[in-house]
């Protein structure tokens, strides 16, 4: 009997205690001085990330967690049914926010930020991409720029070829290029191997071509799958790319070496000795390749990028990219403190000192940038006249996938277009 | 308890005797092998069924449509007849092979150590191998370094270099099918034959040993030659671990999976249908295409699972 009684108050312990445990979170929570984040970065960028924070941590005495996920739109998606969103969350792209304002889950932020200065800070393009229903809903940082094409200043100036501004130009140099038959022999290098996302370069050759060709409006709906992909645009977009990639003679290799080449390998072809092409159209990201696979090469004398050439004069501005959008989920003081610490230059230039970000707002000084070509980037992107997300990054990933595995077909079987693209569409019919 | 279980087992022996009592001791046996099937396999075949019958997102009924795109879509009849060639070509090269090997290293001083080399590539994690055998094929255009093995032997040799994983027409092996089979499914067929040739030379190697001494003798004795007490003796005992091991590896070849998706995730025309099904289901969200698959593929597996189960039980038999 004896026994039995305590192991009762055993029982009874071990359950006061799992009840000051659970306690213990909902405590924190209550003090109201700490915000909870919830993003993508984990390694490096969160300790940028972290480093960009303290000083509102030390000036406010305020906190901030972290919670760091691979699969942010799924755990997102979950808490936000659930009722217990996290109070900000950095999101990759605008598509789920668009979606979550629309739903009333995102606090507007322009109830609280200065909207005089956001506007002077951030261009008009940046502002309209975080409107829904004339409220502001995020603010974007942490910018990255697809409108990069890769060369080697010294093989150009050798050769005497000079940087085309135009597609026309570009054509035209290509085609000396062959004709030429110096070194590089061959003005492209294209790979799209990629394990399972094999296509994606493709996919952004695409996109480019498209916003400077036919503008923002056609990209949109594109993106928004309002118009078709047999639509002729689209068909011509496709087309364009194929001249490049399937011209005789652009690319070493041809169809075959673009399918079987990693798009990583295939970004050092311009930069070995001898170089065995001109030029190879990839993201700002590049530079990371480039530099880790020759790191005596010099960033703008021996590697650079100029802008994709301009399609149509009218669109000549455009650049499709990516970028990082802050929202919040609550609106209590210290979100509102957090958040507009976030979309000031002082905060941004931390980071941007620090490397591996590009910041949208005009106010970040370009001469904090660590190296030229990340300053050439930005200056590019908060200059954006017309600035887009990557399209397959905006579409459903069905569609996305699809994209990716038709270009693969393309390649292989530049006839069967059609097919590919009707194959495409009847995706995109179940996917939207 | 134990007594209780004894005398309801006693009772049931007893012939002629059909108490209710005994009914229960059935149904008390039964209930749980019955639910634990019901659950994971006749409720998953049936709503694959029905889901094979609707739409993507299974919204409304379809009948038949997904089975006939499967027929008709070009990319799945790509991966029904890459299926056929897996089940045709993979099956016969490995259990070949295995059978070759079983018997040369059954005669060799060094047998265990020849054995282990060929069976190392079924203890390696399969993604550890792909990552080998990416090097093994891995390509660059004419007149760049060779990094990969193949092509830096076969460039060394003169042969212009091959992107094996990614041409559907290699030289030579080309004209050897008809137009619509796609030749770099060979380069995969050859990693799994690599895999799983060990498994089933182990297995045979097994049988082989297993088979009466004298009886090989006793062939020898009458002047037998050696082909001829492999072709008179070894093969016919061996015949039924030869069906064993056969329908192990058909299996296997239908549901191909792994290989092909670590290698070139489907691209390039090299899809089988369980990657087409898995990207069908979970890349392109198509419910019902990708349950028409599954269910083809069931109906594929099924008469090699009763022929592998009638062998099992006559053998059992036989013991």
């Amino acid at each position: 009997m004896k026994k039995i009684i305590a192991g009762d108050y055993k029982w009874l312990l071990i359950l006061t205690l799992i009840m000051a445990l659970l306690s213990i979170p909902a405590a924190c929570r209550s003090s109201g001085g700490s915000v909870e984040v919830l993003g993508e970065w984990g390694g490096e960028e969160l300790a940028s990330f972290q480093a960009m924070v303290a000083p509102w941590q030390q000036s406010t005495g305020y906190n901030m967690s972290f919670t760091g996920t691979r699969d942010l739109i799924a755990i997102l998606t979950t808490r936000v049914q659930a009722g217990n969103p996290p109070d900000v969350a950095i999101l990759p792209n605008p598509g789920l926010m668009v979606e979550l304002a629309k739903g009333g889950n995102l606090t507007p932020l322009d109830s609280f930020l200065d909207m005089t200065t956001i506007n002077q800070d951030y261009a008009q393009g940046w502002v309209d991409l975080g409107t829904v229903n004339g409220h502001l809903y995020a603010i974007f940082m942490k910018a990255s720029d697809k409108g990069t094409v890769w060369y080697d200043p010294k093989t150009f100036t050798a050769n005497g070829w000079t940087v085309p501004q135009t597609w026309d130009e570009m054509i035209a140099l290509s085609d000396q290029i062959v004709a030429d038959a110096k070194v590089p022999p061959a003005p492209w290098s294209i790979a799209v191997e990629s394990g399972a996302s094999s296509g994606w370069p493709a996919t952004d050759w695409m996109a480019e071509i498209l916003l400077r060709k036919y503008g923002g409006d056609v990209y949109d709906q594109l993106v928004d799958h309002t118009i078709a992909w047999t639509d002729s645009r689209v068909t011509d977009m496709w087309q364009m790319f194929g001249t490049v990639a399937l011209t005789p003679g652009y690319v070493p290799g041809g169809a075959t070496a673009i399918l079987a080449t990693n798009f990583q390998d295939g970004t050092y072809l311009p930069f070995e000795t001898p170089p065995k092409a001109a030029m190879d159209y990839l993201g700002d990201f590049t530079a990371g390749f480039i530099s880790t696979q020759f790191p005596d090469l010099v960033p703008e004398e021996d590697y650079s990028f100029f802008p994709f050439p301009t399609i149509t004069e009218a669109y000549s501005g455009g650049v499709t990219g990516g970028a990082d959008l802050v929202v919040a989920f609550r609106d209590t003081p210290v979100v509102r403190s957090f958040v507009q610490y976030l979309s000031t230059a002082q905060a941004q230039t931390i980071w941007v000192k620090r490397g591996g970000f590009t910041s949208v707002n005009n106010q970040v000084s370009l001469s904090d940038y660590p190296d030229v070509l990340t300053r050439d980037a930005a200056q590019q992107l908060t200059g954006a006249t017309l600035f887009r997300f990557g399209a397959g990054d905006s579409m459903p990933a069905a569609v996305q996938t699809a994209w990716w595995a038709g270009v693969l077909a393309y390649l292989q079987n530049p006839s069967q277009l059609d097919s590919i693209l009707a194959n495409i569409e009847s995706v995109a019919q179940t996917a939207y | 308890m134990g007594k209780l279980v004894a005398n309801l087992l006693a009772k049931r022996r007893t012939p002629g005797r059909r108490s209710a009592r005994k009914n229960y001791a059935f149904w008390f046996w039964v209930l749980p092998a019955l639910v634990f099937v019901a659950v994971f396999l006749v409720y998953p075949v049936v709503g694959t069924l029905r889901l094979s019958l609707m739409n993507a997102r299974s919204t409304a009924n379809v009948g038949l449509d997904n089975y006939t795109w499967v027929f008709t879509d070009p990319a799945a009849r790509d991966a029904l007849l890459n299926n056929v060639l897996w089940f045709t070509l993979f099956t016969l090269l490995a259990v070949g092979l295995g059978v070759l090997l079983a018997v040369l290293t059954g005669r060799v001083r060094y047998e265990s150590t020849a054995k282990a080399f060929i069976f190392i590539p079924m203890a390696i994690s399969f993604v550890a191998a792909a990552v080998i055998w990416k090097f093994v094929y891995a390509y660059s255009p004419q007149g760049f370094t060779q990094i990969g093995l193949a092509n830096a032997i076969g460039t060394g040799v003169g042969l212009p270099p091959v992107a094996w994983l990614v041409e559907q027409k290699l030289a030579y092996l080309g004209q050897l099918l008809p137009a619509p089979l796609h030749t770099n499914n060979f380069a995969l067929i050859a990693v799994g034959v690599w895999m799983w040739t060990g498994f089933a030379m182990v297995i045979l190697s097994a049988g082989i040993k297993g088979i009466p001494a004298e009886v090989m003798e006793a062939a020898r004795v009458d002047g037998a030659s050696e082909w001829q007490v492999f072709r008179r003796i070894t093969l016919p005992i061996l015949a039924p671990t030869i069906a064993v091991v056969a329908t192990t590896l058909i299996i296997q070849a239908l549901k191909v999976f792994d290989i092909v998706w670590v290698m070139t995730t489907g691209n390039y025309g090299t899809d089988a249908v369980a990657t087409l099904m898995y990207k069908e289901m979970f890349s392109y969200q198509n419910f019902g295409r990708a349950g028409a698959l599954a269910v083809i593929l069931l109906l594929a597996i099924i008469p090699i699972m009763l022929i592998n189960i009638r062998r099992f039980r006559a053998q059992e038999q036989n013991r």
